[in-house]
């Protein structure tokens, strides 16, 4: 088992616990760096999709991980990233001033709704992000001067320096340089005050407050933050589509991003990327699934969705510390070995609490 | 010094007035102690101070500024800290951060700087980190710091909260009923702790508690409340010798 030795408080505040931490790290991004030399097209496309999926994956979990304000909305973010791209690089702008200013769209559409957003929460703020899911959906297919309507819109094919991104290896470096900035700044956040400030709203409303949380500026913060996120995955995800239609960034997508960070495991970065991994994965599992099926089920029309409904219901009953915490748990195991302890993680009912001040 | 001063402080919930018109005013350096039945209002008295409930009528005045109509999130910074009668920590979190947090009314670096984390939010959180150490070590917590809150025994949890609070550096610091819950020893100890706080960090201290063993050792003055009115204020043993505060808690009218 590693024991970590302190000296100085900047061991808190660093990015990595220590130097075993931070060459572990490293070491991955050397491996993703490298991957293209050895990795075939498909799969390249596979993980640019599952490095994509992670940006919106990280933002939302700062929103609903980290600040507890659940969201059924993201698709929308996502949507509203990918069409901003393809609007702005329609209109000409240069790649790199496309995605920024998607990224800037969505974050500020995110506030917006954070807006009127900060008196809700739990069931009414999941349905009014939902109903935002509509709502945007709605413009998508409306707004046809911009969006092309149910005709769909084509994006147009990113360039930088003459270098056309749509081809696999620098899409996948594209995404793998946003992901991991991300990924960072979101790092960042969370080892800072208004990190801190999330989880406070988090667990509880009232003390964040009487300790100086300004409960309206950080959630409207946390969904700018996460919708801006959200914004950038699309804006690379309209690449990889290539032709936007509005019916990509409805409920259904909205509900796997949920699912994702759920299944991730909430209030966990790492999680986030499990999650996304997992999404990514999601439609090689199901057609997998789908050959194991009878005929007469397999071709049922409402398969998929169900299918995200039941693995978010085990996740919730079975391990609602999610991938992520299962993984800690085998840590654990082998930290421990052979002297682990089975009650170590027995979930706990807490009786403390009251309702009284919410 | 009158440090805090409240006049006619009322506050109805729909026909029940929880606290009616209620004044009263606390000392710079002083300890007193709001007793009462079940029901008294001394929560919600609290609530008032701390500005999470709206009064309908009166004023609140604390260190010469009237914070009647101030949003609750200044009032840390204006140096009111307080504590919660059914323990309001941040269960996910380490005791360290839940201490971090008490820091979140001295922050002053914006989200755009964090993100990027540049020198001056690491300047910054080596100062908070200090802060909280500082309170770590004035309550003895060095043992639980990186414990998880939801992992913490009762007793253990309430010092967490005063340590909390302790960490926004107030003028003011309101406890609400610090002994529930813990037995004999744990209560001593608490009493302990308060009279440190207010001898050695200089905090006036506000508390409700219902131990009258503990509010005897450590009040200057105490205000017994029933049914939102004051009945008596004074020194303990007067008020607790007071017709009318018998009569409240043991409902004989007087
Ligand atoms: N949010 C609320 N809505 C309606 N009524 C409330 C609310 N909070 C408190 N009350 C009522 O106000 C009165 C005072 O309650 P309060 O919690 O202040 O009592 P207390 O003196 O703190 O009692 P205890 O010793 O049990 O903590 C009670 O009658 C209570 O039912
Ligand atoms: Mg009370």
């Amino acid at each position: 088992m590693r024991r970590i030795f302190k000296t100085h408080y900047n061991q808190d505040i660093d990015l990595f616990r220590d130097g075993i931490d931070r060459n572990i790290y490293c070491g991955l991004l050397v491996i993703l760096l490298l991957l293209p030399l050895s990795v075939g097209s498909f799969w390249l496309g596979e993980i640019s999709y599952a490095l994509i999926l992670s940006i919106t994956s990280v933002g939302l979990m700062l929103l609903t991980g980290f600040a507890g304000q659940v969201s059924i909305g993201h698709g929308a973010f996502v949507g509203i990233g990918a069409y901003a791209n393809a609007v702005l690089l329609t209109s000409g702008l240069p790649l790199p001033l496309s995605i920024i200013g998607a990224v800037v769209i969505s974050t500020l559409v995110g506030a917006l709704l954070g807006y009127p957003a900060l008196r809700l929460s739990g069931l009414y703020l999941a349905m009014a992000t939902l109903a935002f899911t509509f709502i945007v959906e709605h413009v998508f297919v409306h707004w046809e001067s911009m969006t092309g309507g149910f005709g769909g819109m084509s994006v147009p094919a990113g360039v930088i320096l003459n270098y056309s991104i749509m081809e696999g290896v620098s899409f996948y470096y594209l995404c793998l340089l946003s992901a991991v900035g991300a990924l960072l700044l979101a790092r960042n956040i969370l080892r800072s005050p208004t990190g801190r400030a999330f989880v406070s709203i988090r667990d509880s409303e009232v003390a964040a407050q009487s300790m100086g949380v300004n409960l309206a500026s950080k959630k409207t913060t946390a969904f700018a933050l996460s919708a801006g996120f959200a914004g950038l995955s699309g804006a690379l995800l309209a690449h990889r589509i290539g032709s936007l239609a509005p019916d990509a960034f409805g409920v259904l997508l909205s509900i796997q991003l949920l699912l994702m960070v759920v299944v991730g495991g909430l209030g966990s970065l790492h999680g986030a990327i499990f999650g996304a991994i997992f999404v990514s994965m999601l439609p090689q599992i199901i057609a997998v699934f789908r050959d194991t099926l009878p005929d007469s089920l397999a071709q049922q029309p409402g398969l998929e969705p169900g299918l995200f409904g039941a693995i978010l219901v085990a996740f919730v009953l079975f391990e609602p510390a999610g991938i992520n915490g299962r993984w800690q748990k085998v840590k654990a195991y082998f930290a421990h070995f052979p002297m682990h302890r089975k009650a170590t993680f027995r979930r706990q009912k807490n009786f403390t609490k009251s309702e009284r001040f919410r | 010094m009158t440090l805090l001063n409240v006049r006619d402080l009322t506050l109805s919930f729909g026909g029940v007035k929880a606290v009616n018109a209620i004044s009263f005013d606390i000392q710079a350096g002083e300890i007193f102690t709001i007793i009462g039945p079940n029901g008294a209002g001394k929560t919600t008295l609290f609530n008032l101070l701390s500005r999470i409930y709206r009064p309908t009528g009166g004023e609140i005045t604390f260190d010469g500024m009237n914070i009647t109509n101030v949003a609750a999130h200044r009032i840390a910074k204006l140096g009111i800290a307080r504590t919660f009668q059914n323990i309001e920590l941040f269960e996910h979190a380490s005791v360290l951060h839940n201490l971090l947090v008490g820091r979140q009314a001295h922050v002053e670096t914006n989200v755009l700087q964090e993100m990027l984390f540049l020198p001056s939010v690491r300047k910054r959180e080596l100062e908070h980190r200090d802060v909280a150490e500082r309170v770590i070590e004035l309550l003895r917590l060095e043992h639980a710091r990186d414990e998880l809150i939801a992992n913490l025994p009762y007793g253990v949890r309430k010092i967490v909260e005063i340590a909390r609070a302790l960490c926004t550096q107030p003028k003011l610091l309101l406890l609400d009923e610090p002994s529930s819950g813990l037995n004999p020893e744990e209560t001593h100890d608490i009493g302990f702790w308060i009279r440190d706080i207010r001898d050695d960090l200089g905090i006036t201290i506000a508390l409700v508690e219902h131990d009258m063993g503990l509010v005897g050792r450590v009040s200057d003055r105490v205000m017994a409340i029933d049914q939102g009115q004051m009945v008596a204020v004074g020194r303990p043993d007067e008020v607790r010798q007071n017709p009318q505060v018998l009569s409240a808690y043991l409902g004989i009218p007087s």
